[in-house]
């Protein structure tokens, strides 16, 4: 249930996310998810991609700084209140998030959470034994 | 310990011998110098010394000092010693810090030069079977030549490479079977960096030395130059206004620079008071050039900061030796009233264990000094939250404060986006305008 995402070092300079995603565009990396963190120096883009070894290896090519994290990726139906059961899940589970980014899937209806917890694996666990479905790496990079 | 010497009846010798040949060639110095070069004569009239007054080498201290500003006051040929037509060689220093200052060499000086060269690339276990690879630059700074004429005075074969052309470098490295690597350490770091770029396992190479001078580098950044080029480095000292490198090298104890002392008469002063400090003291090197005849300079100041060491090597040498110099007086930084050296600051990050390509930008900003410290990130220290970048911004600055004193904004960088250098590393940026 743990999904691969890149993380890259981003100096704060007008036009860097425009090289960094052209480079994974060359290489023929679809890229599912997306968020960047910042500060004003400098900033972490967070992907999650189709080919993340593909990826890796462009974006190392290019010099940049790059790191594979685990993240799990939950499927909620869109409707109010469905994600709130997740987080309380995970709250009475004393399972503290990191971070996490969201995005609408194409399936009507659905909504997915891409989720960086401390604990991944006692998440899985917390979350599937609530029936929260979560989606597997196969899933989100074949999306 | 036994080892190789290139002259050992120079290199090993007693004190009481090599008093005997610093006086002789201190008095012909100071003889040649009150004849034959009106500067040094005015000077030592004003200061009521006579030629017949220098008798032992520790008489050098009556002598007047000589300072950048002199040769450059007196550009291009004004203390040359001996007429235009005896000149062999003409170098000049790279120009950095102002106008150029030119310096010339006669036949037995560039003799005598290489003679300090080839004992160097002994110290550090070279031999005449040995291809000595040069990649510092060739031309009127004195680094490339220095190195070939000490490798060919030797025996061993010179390949003059020169600098630039990184990739070039390794393949020649690889294919002629370089023995000895000859640069700036930072070139060095480079080369390095190119080897593992090119997917090239260090320990395949034949090259089992590195002979690295021309600018201050630390301990920390000796073990990352052994590690990335699989060979022991050594630092060379040397600079044009004296001869070139070869003024002092490392031995295979790698502690502390033998000064061919023979040539380069050397004095720790305090910069301030011109006062003449002991042994085991950090003050200013102060060389006098007891064997050269073009431009027999005295009590150079270097600007170098480092103290000496008298006691006999283990290597068998009895050549005094020089620390490794902690700094130039001209390059240390003066932040809010507190002195810096880049090299203090490198050692700060090194330990850290961050990489030492880095830079320093120092600014005035509402009248307040500022520095900006800028490290690549590598994937060692990169994580995907920016909390854990944060704190090792703070854990930089941190250690900067307790152990520098001074306070330091961290920038982070991409990789390889500090230019890397194929001579002297640019690590200050100074945009103060005072």
């Amino acid at each position: 249930m743990q999904i691969q995402q890149l993380s890259i070092f981003v100096e704060n300079k007008s036009g860097r996310l425009a090289e960094i995603t052209e480079i994974l565009g060359t290489a023929g990396v679809d890229i599912r998810a997306i968020s960047v963190a910042d500060t004003s120096d400098f900033g972490i883009l967070r992907l999650i991609v189709d080919k993340p070894k593909e990826a890796v290896e462009a974006l190392r090519a290019a010099n940049l700084t790059v790191s594979l994290t685990s993240v799990i990726a939950v499927g909620i139906d869109d409707k109010p209140g469905e994600f709130a059961k997740a987080m309380r899940v995970l709250a009475d589970g004393e399972i503290g998030v990191e971070y996490m980014y969201a995005f609408i899937s194409r399936d009507k209806g659905k909504a997915y959470v891409i989720l960086r917890v401390l604990e991944s694996d006692k998440a899985v666990e917390c979350l599937k034994a609530s029936g929260i479905s979560l989606l597997d790496a196969e899933e989100i990079y074949g999306m | 310990m036994q080892g190789n010497y290139f002259q050992p009846e120079i290199e090993c010798a007693s004190r009481e011998v090599m008093h005997y040949i610093q006086s002789k060639r201190l008095r012909r110095l100071v003889e040649r110098c009150y004849q034959n070069v009106p500067v040094y004569r005015k000077r030592m009239d004003e200061m009521g010394v006579l030629p017949g007054d220098i008798k032992e080498i520790e008489d050098v201290r009556k002598l007047p000092f000589t300072t950048k500003t002199d040769l450059r006051d007196n550009y291009p040929f004004g203390l040359f010693a001996v007429p235009k037509a005896q000149l062999a060689r003409i170098h000049a220093s790279s120009g950095t810090t102002g106008k150029q200052t030119v310096v010339g060499y006669t036949k037995a000086d560039i003799d005598a030069w290489a003679t300090g060269a080839a004992r160097s690339i002994v110290m550090v276990g070279g031999t005449k079977e040995d291809f000595v690879h040069v990649s510092y630059g060739y031309g009127l700074f004195t680094g490339g030549l220095g190195l070939h004429y000490g490798a060919e005075k030797l025996g061993a074969t010179a390949i003059p490479v020169s600098s630039g052309n990184t990739k070039r470098q390794v393949q020649i490295l690889q294919d002629y079977g370089s023995d000895i690597l000859c640069c700036t350490p930072s070139y060095a770091m480079y080369i390095g960096e190119t080897v593992r770029d090119m997917g090239i396992d260090p320990t395949t190479l034949p090259v089992r030395a590195g002979i690295f001078g021309a600018e201050p580098w630390t301990e920390q950044m000796r073990k990352e130059i052994e590690r990335l080029l699989a060979i022991r480095a050594f630092d060379i000292y040397g600079l044009s206004e004296i001869a070139g490198p070869g003024v002092a090298c490392e031995c295979q104890l790698q502690n502390g620079l033998h000064i061919n002392e023979d040539m380069f008469y050397p004095e720790i002063i305090d910069p301030d008071t011109g006062e003449t400090l002991p042994d085991g003291v950090y003050g200013e090197l102060v060389f006098t050039c007891i064997g050269k005849e073009a431009l027999p300079l005295m009590r150079y100041r270097t600007r170098d900061i480092c103290s000496l060491d008298h006691t006999p090597c283990e290597c068998g040498r009895t050549l005094v030796r020089m620390s490794k110099p902690r700094g130039r007086t001209d390059d240390m930084l003066i932040i809010r009233g507190i002195n810096v050296f880049p090299s203090q600051i490198e050692s700060v990050l090194l330990e850290l264990g961050m990489d030492p390509n880095y830079q320093l930008v120092v600014d005035r900003i509402n009248n307040l000094d500022t520095l900006e410290v800028q490290i690549e990130m590598t994937e060692g220290m990169f994580s995907d939250t920016v909390r854990n970048l944060e704190s090792i911004e703070h854990r930089i600055a941190n250690a900067l404060q307790s152990t520098l004193n001074i306070v330091a904004r961290i920038r982070l960088l991409e990789p390889k986006s500090i230019p890397r250098s194929e001579g002297k590393a640019k690590r200050v940026i100074d945009k103060r305008k005072v």
